[in-house]
């Protein structure tokens, strides 16, 4: 039945060759990742409205964090911005970044639709109006360093994700569709809600407008260190589950041929992502275009196999919104999901055009 | 890799109030080669989702090697029951090697993933099935005759005692749907295998299947040999031609398994499709 044209033990090699190097070139954009993560914490520490020498920056780390003698004496005013202010503030970007693109990856594997990203089941009308509601509450309640804002935006995202999964019928009969059309439904009726709240917030609009764009202006230690184990934790379960996802590319009754049990996945899978999405959300308001854009980039480079999509979605989806954070700093603080979409929207369609051939969505 | 066998006691099937599958009896054997025939909706889809543990509400017992069905875990099933699915959309652009590779998720390590063996079987199965020079391309822009063979060559890299088809030919040329029968006679003759596949055709079904079994209205009508179960009247009874002048000869094989296709072969293939 095969070609007998190359001699067997040629066209072994040749093959041996192509699994060589469809394995080798993930791992080397890992490591190209990894490069651009600490490139990214660097330059996003080092460059702002103040900037900070990158010699005084790696010192002012290095001996902050690995402990390292300190060479000279430096500014305490430097140390500050680099520790309490720039430092939280890169590595807040880092987590929802990284959230949001392994939140967009699952979404997209789960839903088997190209179109999807961490928003797409509620979860940003809900987060948003749990921040509506919060601005037009007079109280100011913090419990860990978050307010009523951060904790209402968490609640409401994971509300509304829940309410989404129980109307389109839970894990037992719902179809991907059925999924699909009762969050957008969903969405819908919270986006009225939300409507309904800046309507009544009059003076307060400009403050949620701002939080609907999302920022990294109010990141602080005391916030990361609640929402970055979240992420963390949850982004590492998810990647544990690759093989699911990889199952799941041909729909789910040939996963549950391949041995899925696609119920219970498919609830872990979008519990997992709801939770990621709800962190990111609460950390940084609605930052759009991550989600959606790096995990179609990534598979434009290594194929749709999610062990390689995960991993790889993570560490660039962290390094481009540092440093999307870090462009919107320089005008002095644009809402940083203005710099994503202005970035992100060309850039796709570029690589879209280029790839045409094998990339229609 | 020894064939497995397989037992349906008093299986039945509902929709909702329709009644698509009345107390079926059937035992294959280990290595057998069994074509299930029948008109559309006589239940033959219906059977294979009870056998894959698909359909939900089954009644009756399902045996595979003497273990009921439900005691088997969806893991331990999909290693030892392949099912060539029928129509698959892929959302994302995916190399053919990636779509065969998908078969060996139920052995793969589940953190780790693929190992040395699993990537061995996926090369295998895709010269076998004969798509090896398709390895590179695009999955999603093969023709769907080519896609069919993509997922029947995940089917093989799956591997596992039992084999189930679909309609596997429906969008295949002639010589890819003799080449693709000759596949799972090999696969049953040396690797003994366990095939069973549903098919529309019945010069294929009479020419390389050993037994046919034929439904109608979710009962088993006849199962045996071809020659002795689809006669003439009797395919004409089920099939619902009352046209006598309707040319209905099969040309049974000498020994099924054998081809001795030729071109009134292929005329044969072509009137007993239209039904």
């Amino acid at each position: 039945m095969s070609a007998g044209v190359v001699s067997e033990p040629a066209r072994r090699a040749l093959q041996a060759a192509r699994w060589e190097a469809l394995r080798r070139r993930p791992l080397r954009l890992l490591v190209l990742g990894l490069g651009a993560l600490l490139f990214s914490l660097i330059v996003g520490i080092a460059f702002g409205n103040v900037a900070v020498s990158i010699d005084d920056t790696l010192a002012i780390l290095g001996h902050r964090l690995l402990g390292l003698p300190q060479a000279a004496e430096r500014s305490a005013a430097a140390e500050v911005i680099v520790m309490e202010l720039r430092l939280p503030r890169v590595l807040t970007a880092m987590a929802v970044g990284c959230g949001l693109a392994v939140a967009g990856t699952v979404l997209q594997g789960l839903l088997r639709n190209p179109l999807a990203d961490p928003y797409v089941l509620g979860t940003a009308s809900g987060a948003a109006l749990g921040a509506a509601v919060a601005l037009l509450v007079p109280v100011q309640v913090a419990v860990l360093g978050l307010g009523l804002i951060h904790l209402l935006a968490f609640a409401g995202a994971l509300l509304a994700v829940w309410l989404v999964y129980r109307l389109a019928g839970g894990s037992a009969a719902g179809s991907l569709t059925s999924i699909l059309l009762t969050g957008y439904a969903v969405g819908s009726l919270l986006a009225a809600g939300l409507s309904l709240a800046m309507y009544l917030a009059g003076a307060n609009l400009r403050q949620i407008f701002f939080y609907l764009l999302g920022s990294f202006a109010t990141a602080s230690w005391q916030q990361l260190a609640v929402g970055l184990p979240l992420v963390a934790a949850s982004s590492a379960l998810i990647l544990m589950r690759a093989r699911s996802l990889n199952a799941l590319l041909l729909g789910e009754e040939t996963a549950l041929h391949l041995g899925l049990d696609v119920r219970r996945e498919r609830g872990i899978l979008l519990a997992l992502a709801s939770l990621v999405t709800a962190a990111s959300v609460a950390l940084a308001g609605l930052i759009g275009f991550v989600g959606l854009v790096v995990p179609h980039v990534v598979r434009l480079a290594v194929g749709p196999n999610a062990r390689h999509v995960l991993p790889l979605s993570a560490v660039f989806g962290a390094s481009f919104l540092v440093l999307a954070d870090l462009v919107a700093r320089i005008p002095g603080e644009l809402p940083v999901g203005i710099v994503t979409a202005v970035v992100g929207a060309p850039f796709f369609l570029s690589l879209l055009r280029r790839f045409r051939q094998g990339y229609d969505l | 890799m020894s064939g497995a066998a397989l037992t349906l006691r008093g299986v039945g099937l509902a929709y909702g109030r329709r009644q698509v599958l009345h107390g079926i009896e059937l035992q294959i054997g280990a290595g057998e080669r069994v074509c299930l025939v029948g008109p559309n909706g006589a239940g033959k889809s219906s059977l294979l989702r009870c056998v894959t543990g698909l359909a939900s509400g089954r009644q009756g017992t399902v045996l595979l090697d003497g273990v009921p069905l439900e005691e088997v875990s969806r893991e331990a099933l999909a290693r030892r029951v392949a099912v060539v699915p029928g129509q698959v959309q892929l959302p994302f652009a995916t190399r053919v090697r990636e779509v065969v590779a998908l078969g060996r998720l139920p052995h793969e390590h589940p953190l780790l993933g693929p190992r040395p063996a699993d990537l061995a079987a996926v090369e295998a199965a895709m010269e076998r099935v004969g798509i090896a020079h398709l390895a590179d391309r695009d999955a999603r822009e093969l023709s769907l005759g080519e896609r069919q063979l993509v997922v029947l060559a995940m089917a093989v890299a799956q591997g596992g005692g039992l084999l189930i088809l679909d309609e596997p030919t429906v969008h295949l040329d002639l010589r890819h749907q003799v080449e693709v029968m000759r596949l799972l006679v090999d696969l049953s003759g040396r690797d003994g295998l366990t095939v069973v596949a549903v098919l529309h055709d019945l010069t294929l079904a009479a020419h390389f299947f050993g037994r046919v079994v034929l439904l109608d209205q979710g009962r088993i009508v006849a199962d045996g040999a071809p020659r002795e179960v689809l006669t003439a009247d009797r395919i004409r009874a089920v099939y619902g031609l009352d046209d006598a002048s309707l040319p209905l000869a099969i040309p049974f094989a000498e020994r099924p398994g054998i081809p001795r296709l030729e071109s009134s072969a292929a005329n044969a293939s072509r009137s007993s499709t239209v039904t």
